[in-house]
């Protein structure tokens, strides 16, 4: 069976558009995140793709699962972050958050 | 393997210590008991294993480290090393069991005391200088916590003197150890103790200068006069578990220095600095017992009469006879048993029983509290020196082993006996006889008795038959007497 | 018998041990334990005597420590003199151990008297059978101890602690003297055993000069134990402790180790003549010197106190002109009559409660087992025939007059002092008028417990003189010594004894001589007497005033000088980290500043591109790669 690689190739770019337009403005936090993944996934599509394609039989699926679970990972960290956040300053609006700023 | 087990079991039980909740206090106390427990069984293992009748290094670990700079893993114990590791041994645990009383910071107290063993086995053990002057510092450290956090009234005074003290010592003598390991002529380059002190190659005036910084780092670990003051401060404000390691275990430190480090590497520079060695050693007992004398706080006083204790040491190193070395050895490993119990039954019997160690607030302690005080008694009595307990052999040996070189110097510090003799009745008039004063006091307990009764029965066993701790060094000791050229 | 000697000093260690860890767990808290240990001690003892008289000998020593290659064989000896000593020993220490049994009665430290007594016997049975210097220099001090305990056994009266400080200080100086003497014998000698240091004397091994220094040093060990002058000051306060322990420290043990120790190592002594000399001139100067003493003294246990150290002066002036089976002799006659005259004492005290004698009189009538055991030791004190000091001190004085006769007529004075004072105390005690009424009328005589001892110890007062021929041969050092009897040195000696005892009968009971009147008359002397010559003050002032001076001092200097110094070296330190400090901040951050000064100026203006939005950022990120990939495109 031969599926035309331009079809997941193309779905990765929409999903990568909206994420990252996504990310550049939304101003809520969770959002954002939400956003990187959808970027994340589409960077997923595209390795799997290629990976069907190239013949080069496990690569791409690898570094997809690696993906994931840096992603799974990344998650987990920024949620927490963001969790502290909503507690200390009372909102997640990162437009509102400088405290590293000099 | 066993040496390497020794070395880090504590630092290992500290670790598991950390997870310990911190409220758990009990649990934590019986587990830093055990923990320190177990190296006292390696060393009946080690016991076991040791050959006394050679004057070598046995049981070696070693391993690559730092290759380039030839720095190395290198731990052995021979029968220089190994009495004092055994007194270690014995005093660590019984440290930990005499602090069971700590109320504040459990978790921490004990954590620190479980690193310092690291240290302090690190020390007796290690053949590389660069390992060596780490764990000199491992050792360092926790004390300093242990006396600032823990500690009496003045503790901050106190642990920074002590602290900057020592730190300037070794600060010193990492120059030293530098200077030796550039200067040695060996190529490649080596830190290794065994190889410096058997083919380094130095040209007498480089010599001279690295014993000095030796001298320095050791010296205040001693301490020898007048590089002391710490140390009455730092006992009297140091908790008692920190007390009897410091006087026991901390302080031959200093001494293992010279007998590990300083004469085999340096005999020359030694030599000529041997009579230095011997009156500054004269002063150190004479000056230590009369400052004693003078004190009315029962822990300076035991403090002060620390110092005079390590002149008679001192005193061996630089006669540098068998018979003087091997003194010094056992008054190494009698004050190690002899001091902690005195510390002890000051520091922690008496004063929690009347919350002062101002000898004239007390009075008739015999009377009040008789075991406690009879223990008290023993306690002052070995320490005095006298026969029939390990503190008198060492003695006699290191004055009638220095008496055919410094003939002039030993007459003098024999009349150090009389002081010593006198603070030590003044000090058992005030405290123990006279009319009882105050409320009742509870005797001794169980857990107190546990602690004071082993230290007791080793003080008159070494004393009775001091053979069994001669036995241990006499060979190395004979070894370093005939390469530094003693009769 | 004789190879079971080492349990000799064993089983009262045992006792010892035993009284301490359970004794309050026993009936009688332990004492009997101590009896019986030492009982045990006494019979083996008694049956090592035989061995030994039959010619039965033993000797064992073990490696006690080694050093290099040199190896420190010592252990124990029995030859006649060390079973001769056991004998004694054990024997006045029984009498002691079963007479406390009454006279400590209800004390409140009871089961420590008895330890200690055990482990003082058990010190003087290990220093009797010591055949090194060394051992005998432990036991030495152990005994030092024991005095310690037993003097100061009523500790609450500061007065007593003193007394106990001040044994154990005062003896510890002669001591440290005898311990430079070993460490020289060593080191000159090679050994501390006693056979090989007296081979070495005599074969010249150790020359002359350093053999008298030797000798000269360990003689300050008995000068001190044996309470010789200079160092006697610390034995009339030792009657601090408990009057049987008295007994124990002046008859049997403490005094007589000095005595011994010379007796032992007389190989080292016998050589160096000079150093004999200054033996013989130290105890015969003692003998008469403190019997002076005795004269005044109010409390009954002072006056035997200040007889003891005469008595002991004359032993050691006996060592000192050669008199050595002479002063053995003495020593064991002086074992029993001077233990018999302190049980006696102390019966006498249990009866009336005090010890001042003017308080006391008349006492014969109401305490006669104690009055005639008392009289039988008071005349073997002054020497009167044929009671057992007769015989001895015949035999010194004899010695004397051939070998240095100053020695011998300072003995002769001492002997008449001797008579005076037990006249005196004799007689104050136990004949005259009650002075005392209400004590008198309360008196009664100590129960069997404590007067048996007494008989006992009275029958080898008055015969053991009689023993001095077969003496003679059993103990000796080189040939045996047959004194032959010699009619002026007898007759020097009872018309000195006569003289003392009618003075004092003149005096005391008869009023020819008024008390008052003699008093008044020598009343310079009697005070100096009485202040025991300002002996004790001149030390307490010089010696113990300058020590604790000098103490105050160096903590002082501690304190002062050398923290000052470590103080002031931290202090210029910081000081010294201030103006580093100006120079850092004026000159070297000056520059640094200069420099750091134009980079701030420009970060300013940079620093507007770092909004802090992280959105800002990734669109820049994005514009810019955005463009990168065109670039490539289109350049491509």
């Amino acid at each position: 069976m031969s599926f035309p690689v331009a079809y997941p190739l193309i779905l990765g770019a929409i999903l990568f558009a909206l994420g990252l337009y996504g990310a550049l403005t939304q101003r809520n936090a969770i959002r954002i995140l939400m956003c990187v993944e959808l970027m994340l996934n589409a960077v997923n599509i595209n390795l799997i793709a290629f990976g069907s394609t190239l013949q080069a039989a496990t690569a791409g699926q690898l570094f997809a699962l690696f993906v994931m679970t840096v992603a799974a990972a990344e998650v987990a960290l920024a949620l927490a972050i963001i969790l502290i956040l909503a507690r200390r300053e009372k909102h997640i609006d990162i437009e509102r958050v400088n405290l590293l700023r000099w | 393997m066993l040496l390497t087990a020794l070395v880090f079991i504590p630092l290992l039980g500290a670790v598991l210590l950390a997870f310990f909740p911190k409220e758990r206090t009990q649990e934590i106390k019986v587990f830093a008991l055990i923990a320190s427990l177990i190296p006292l069984a390696l060393v009946a293992v080690l016991w076991g294993q040791l050959d006394f009748s050679q004057p070598g290094m046995q049981l070696i670990t070693r391993a690559e480290w730092i290759p380039s700079l030839g720095i190395s893993y290198h731990l052995g114990v021979d029968g220089i090393s190994f009495p004092l590791i055994a007194v270690s041994a014995l005093i660590l645990p019984l440290a930990i069991l005499a602090s069971f009383t700590i109320k504040e910071r459990v978790k921490e107290f004990f954590l620190w005391m479980l690193v310092l063993q690291t240290g302090i086995y690190g020390v007796f053990t290690a053949l590389d200088y660069f390992l060596f002057f780490i764990f000199f510092e491992v050792s360092l450290v926790p004390m300093y916590f242990i006396i600032g956090i823990w500690g009496g009234p003045r503790r901050e005074y106190a642990s920074l003197k002590f602290f900057i003290y020592t730190l300037l010592g070794s600060a010193i003598m990492l120059v030293g150890i530098l200077a030796l390991y550039l200067g040695s002529g060996l190529e490649p380059r080596t830190f290794d103790v065994l190889v410096l002190a058997e083919r380094a190659n130095l040209s007498p005036t480089l010599q001279w200068w690295i014993f000095l910084a030796f001298f320095a780092g050791f010296a205040v670990k001693v301490p020898i006069f007048p590089f002391h003051t710490w140390l009455p401060d730092a006992h009297v404000e140091a908790p008692t578990g920190g007390s009897m390691i410091l006087a026991g275990i901390l302080l031959k430190t200093g001494t293992y220095g010279f007998f590990r480090f300083m004469l085999p590497t340096f005999p020359d520079a030694a030599q000529a600095f041997a009579p230095v060695l011997a009156v500054l050693a004269i002063i150190n007992i004479i000056y230590g017992a009369l400052a004693a004398m003078a004190q009315m706080d029962l822990k300076k006083l035991v403090a002060y009469s620390s110092i005079s204790h390590m002149g008679f040491v001192i005193l061996g190193v630089a006669a540098m006879t068998p018979m003087a070395l091997n003194g010094a050895m056992f008054v190494n490993v009698s004050h190690g048993i002899i001091s902690p119990l005195l510390f002890f039954v000051v520091a922690s019997v008496i004063y929690d029983r009347t919350h002062t160690r101002m000898m004239d607030q007390m009075s008739g302690l015999f009377t009040k509290i008789p075991i406690a005080a009879s223990i008290t008694a023993f306690a002052a009595f070995a320490n005095l020196g006298l026969p029939g307990m390990s503190g008198f052999p060492g003695e006699f040996f290191t004055f009638a082993g220095s008496f055919p070189v410094f003939t002039t110097l030993v007459v003098i510090g024999a009349l150090g006996l009389v002081i010593t003799a006198g603070y030590h009745l003044w000090m058992m008039q005030r405290v123990l006889m006279g009319e009882p004063r105050g409320e009742a006091h509870q005797d001794i307990t169980g857990r107190e008795l546990v602690v004071a009764a082993p230290l007791m029965v080793l003080t008159v066993l070494l004393g009775v038959l001091p053979g069994i701790a001669l036995g241990l060094f006499n060979e190395p000791v004979a070894a370093l007497a005939s390469k530094l050229g003693g009769m | 018998m004789v190879e079971l000697a080492w349990l000799i000093p064993v089983l009262p260690l045992a006792a010892a041990l035993f009284i301490a860890l359970f004794g309050h767990r026993t009936t009688g808290q332990g004492d009997r334990v101590g009896i019986g240990a030492i009982s045990v001690a006494f019979l083996l003892s008694a049956g090592v005597l035989f061995d030994v008289m039959q010619g039965g000998r033993a000797a064992r020593s073990f490696t006690w420590a080694i050093h290099g290659g040199l190896e420190l064989n010592l252990g124990y000896q029995v030859d006649q003199l060390t079973a001769l000593m056991l004998f004694v020993v054990t024997l006045v220490s029984l009498m002691v151990h079963i007479y406390s049994v009454g006279y400590m009665e209800g004390d409140r430290r009871y089961k420590r008297y008895y330890g200690v007594l055990s482990l003082f016997t058990f010190s003087m049975l290990g220093l009797v059978l010591a055949d090194n210097l060394l051992f005998m220099y432990v036991f030495w001090e152990l005994m030092g101890l024991c005095s310690y305990l037993l003097i100061g056994h009523y500790f609450e009266e500061r007065a007593n602690v003193h007394a106990a400080n001040k044994a154990f200080l005062t003896t510890r100086v002669g001591d440290v003297g005898m311990f430079i003497g070993i460490m020289l014998a060593f080191a000159a000698g090679g050994s501390f055993r006693f056979d090989e240091l007296s081979a070495a004397a005599a074969s010249g091994t150790i020359s002359m000069p350093v053999l008298t220094l030797i000798a000269l040093l360990i003689f300050i060990g008995p000068v001190g134990k044996s309470a010789q002058f200079p160092l006697h000051v610390w034995l009339p306060d030792a009657m601090a402790g408990p009057t049987p322990a008295s007994a124990l420290i002046h008859a049997a043990t403490m005094v007589a180790a000095g005595v011994y120790l010379v007796a032992r190592s007389y190989g080292i002594f016998a050589p160096a003549a000079e150093a004999l000399q200054v033996v013989a001139w130290v105890g015969a100067f003692t003998a008469l010197f403190a019997a002076t003493m005795a004269l005044v003294m109010e409390d009954i246990k002072k006056v035997l106190a200040y007889s003891t150290i005469s008595q002991l002066g004359f032993m050691v002036a006996a060592l000192g002109v050669g008199a050595y089976t002479a002063a053995i002799f003495h020593l064991m006659t002086h074992a029993f009559f001077k233990a018999l005259l302190f049980l006696a004492s102390g019966s006498v005290i249990h009866a009336v409660h005090t010890q001042n004698m003017h308080e006391m009189g008349g006492l014969f009538r109401k305490l006669p087992v104690t009055g005639w055991t008392w009289l039988i030791g008071a005349g073997a004190l002054i020497g009167i025939p044929p009671l057992s000091g007769f015989w001895s001190k015949e035999e010194i004085l004899l010695e004397a007059s051939h070998v240095n006769p100053a020695v011998f007529w300072m003995l002769i004075a001492a002997a008449a002092l001797t008579a005076f004072y037990t006249t005196r105390a004799t007689y104050l005690t136990f004949f005259g008028e009650p002075r005392n009424r209400e004590a008198y009328e309360h008196a009664h005589e100590s129960g069997r417990v404590m007067t048996y001892p007494l008989i006992i110890l009275g029958v080898l007062a008055a015969v053991s003189g009689f023993f001095a021929g077969p003496l003679a041969e059993f103990i000796h050092f080189g040939e045996p010594h047959h004194a032959e009897f010699d009619v002026f040195v007898f007759g020097t000696a009872t018309g000195a004894w006569v003289l003392g005892l009618v003075f004092a009968l003149g005096i005391f009971k008869y009023g020819i001589l008024s008390r008052r009147k003699l008093i008044s008359a020598l009343y310079p002397i009697w005070v100096l007497l009485k202040r025991r010559y300002y002996i004790d003050d001149l030390y307490q002032s010089v010696f113990v005033r300058g020590m604790v001076g000098l103490a105050l001092l160096s903590g002082w200097f501690d304190r002062h000088v050398i923290d000052f110094v470590v103080n002031a070296v931290a202090w210029m330190t910081r000081q010294v980290s201030r103006y580093v400090n100006e120079f850092d901040r004026g000159v070297v951050d000056g520059a640094v500043n200069g420099i750091g000064g134009a980079f701030v100026a420009g970060s300013r203006l940079f620093r507007r591109a770092q909004t802090g939005l992280v959105q800002s950022y990734v669109l820049v990120l994005f514009a810019g790669l955005v463009a990168g990939l065109a670039i490539l495109v289109i350049g491509g």
